[in-house]
């Protein structure tokens, strides 16, 4: 059994049901996939959200099925599906569903630098929402921030800080426009987060709010 | 392997073998000819009978009972009737080629077959790539739990009970959020009430997923 890291900050009710009926954002579906692979309950949790879709499903009304729906179906069952053949998963340090979007390991992300020693790669997905690696030098400051929608930042490396708590890896925060905050990794290790927003971010201080633009944070 | 959730051919099954033409014979490790269990509303034993068997009849008694309820499910989530056909008809064939696929361990017929429909509509409603977790190594050994079986299903049928016992406006809460009609905030604000009833009922579909998965 894998030793996994014990998670204390988890997927809330709405963004596991949100994912489970299938209506989430790319971006925020990222970030949801990526904390269920690294954590088991809530990973128990989504498909109870499942198995909930299940129980819609059968409490569903019959719409009216055309007559030759069946005979079409049957007809159908014999001709060959090819699938493509299961891609070899690379044992990756990134979590699956991060490497499939990088392409790669860490080391294929491309990073651009955003100031203050912080990096960071857009990941590309629809456009609803916005998913982005980040890297955040040991004990350095990620710029004071506000936000119009909500914003979930995941560790998948290291840890930081801020106002409420502590975030280690495999941990999510889920931020919505209460939350001034101002996110200070630990010193020790650099802080790798996985940060989706639906809105664009509103930083405190003017450089950085200049800057917003050029670098779609 | 397939032994305990089987039931002998039983004669109500007729009729639905005419759809289905020959029963494949059943594969060696089985004694004697498999005759599936055709009571019409095992989804289990008929979705195994499918798995195991290639059994057509099973095939199109499920997709009897699962067609015109998930067209009526995808046109709620905004798909027109002929693309809720076809789409139907897709998931089904997904039920029939990947039934290799499902374990009853894991989730009833009805989950399975739910997921697999969900994928298919975000692949032709959204065109956008769709992040999945990583697979779990599950633990499969050769004897399934066939405690674990009942209890999938009766987590399906819990829920399934706990659903139909909601207030109705609470019901459609519920809904509208797996037809995409609230938002994650908006399920966040709305649907507080109804999922704390439903999720008082499936403490025991958690307890036991999250004992399964730290076996392996």
């Amino acid at each position: 059994m894998k030793t996994r890291p014990s998670i204390r900050h988890h997927l809330n009710d709405a963004l596991l049901m949100s994912y489970a009926a299938g209506h989430l954002s790319e971006a925020f579906g990222l970030v949801v996939a990526t904390h269920v692979t690294l954590c088991d309950e809530c990973r128990a949790r989504l498909e109870s959200f499942e198995a909930l879709g299940g129980a819609v499903i059968e409490a569903e009304d019959e719409a009216a099925i055309s007559t030759e729906a069946l005979a079409r179906m049957m007809a159908r069952l014999d001709v060959p599906v090819v699938s493509a053949p299961p891609k070899a998963a690379r044992k990756t340090t990134l979590p699956a569903p991060v490497a499939a979007y990088v392409g790669g390991d860490l080391d294929a992300v491309k990073w651009r630098a955003v100031g203050g020693g912080v990096r960071q790669a857009i990941l590309p997905t629809g456009r609803k929402a916005t998913v982005r690696l980040l890297h955040i030098p040991a004990g350095q400051a990620v710029p004071d921030h506000g936000h119009r929608g909500t914003e979930l930042t995941l560790v998948l490396r290291g840890a930081f800080r801020d106002a409420t708590d502590r975030f280690g890896p495999g941990d999510l925060e889920i931020a919505n426009e209460d939350l001034a905050h101002k996110p200070v990794a630990e010193a020790g290790e650099d802080c790798i987060c996985l940060a989706a927003t639906d809105a664009p971010l509103r930083f405190v201080g003017l450089m950085p709010r200049l800057l917003q633009p050029l670098f779609r944070i | 392997m397939m032994t305990s959730s089987f039931v002998p051919f039983a004669d109500a099954a007729g009729s639905v073998r005419l759809y289905g033409g020959p029963t494949q014979a059943a594969s060696g490790h089985d004694k004697g000819t498999i005759r599936v269990a055709l009571d019409e509303t095992d989804w289990s034993a008929l979705m195994l009978a499918v798995r195991d068997g290639r059994d057509r009849a099973a095939f199109a008694a499920l997709f009897r009972h699962f067609a015109p309820r998930l067209k009526s499910y995808l046109m709620k989530s905004g798909a027109n009737a002929t693309k809720a056909e076809d789409c139907v008809q897709d998931v089904m064939a997904t039920v029939w080629h990947k039934a290799a696929q499902f374990d009853p361990e894991r989730a009833a017929v009805s989950t399975w077959v739910y997921t697999i429909a969900r994928n298919r509509m975000i692949d032709m409603m959204r065109r956008e790539r769709r992040p999945e977790p990583e697979a779990m190594p599950w633990n499969e050994e050769a004897e399934p739990d066939q405690a674990d079986v009942y209890a999938a299903a009766e987590d399906s049928r819990i829920l399934s009970a706990a659903l139909a016992e909601l207030p109705e406006k609470q019901r459609h809460l519920i809904q509208r959020a797996f037809y995409g009609d609230l938002s994650h905030s908006e399920i966040a604000l709305e649907t507080g009430l109804p999922l704390g009833t439903i999720k008082s009922r499936i403490r025991l579909a958690l307890d036991r997923l999250r004992a399964k998965i730290t076996e392996s």
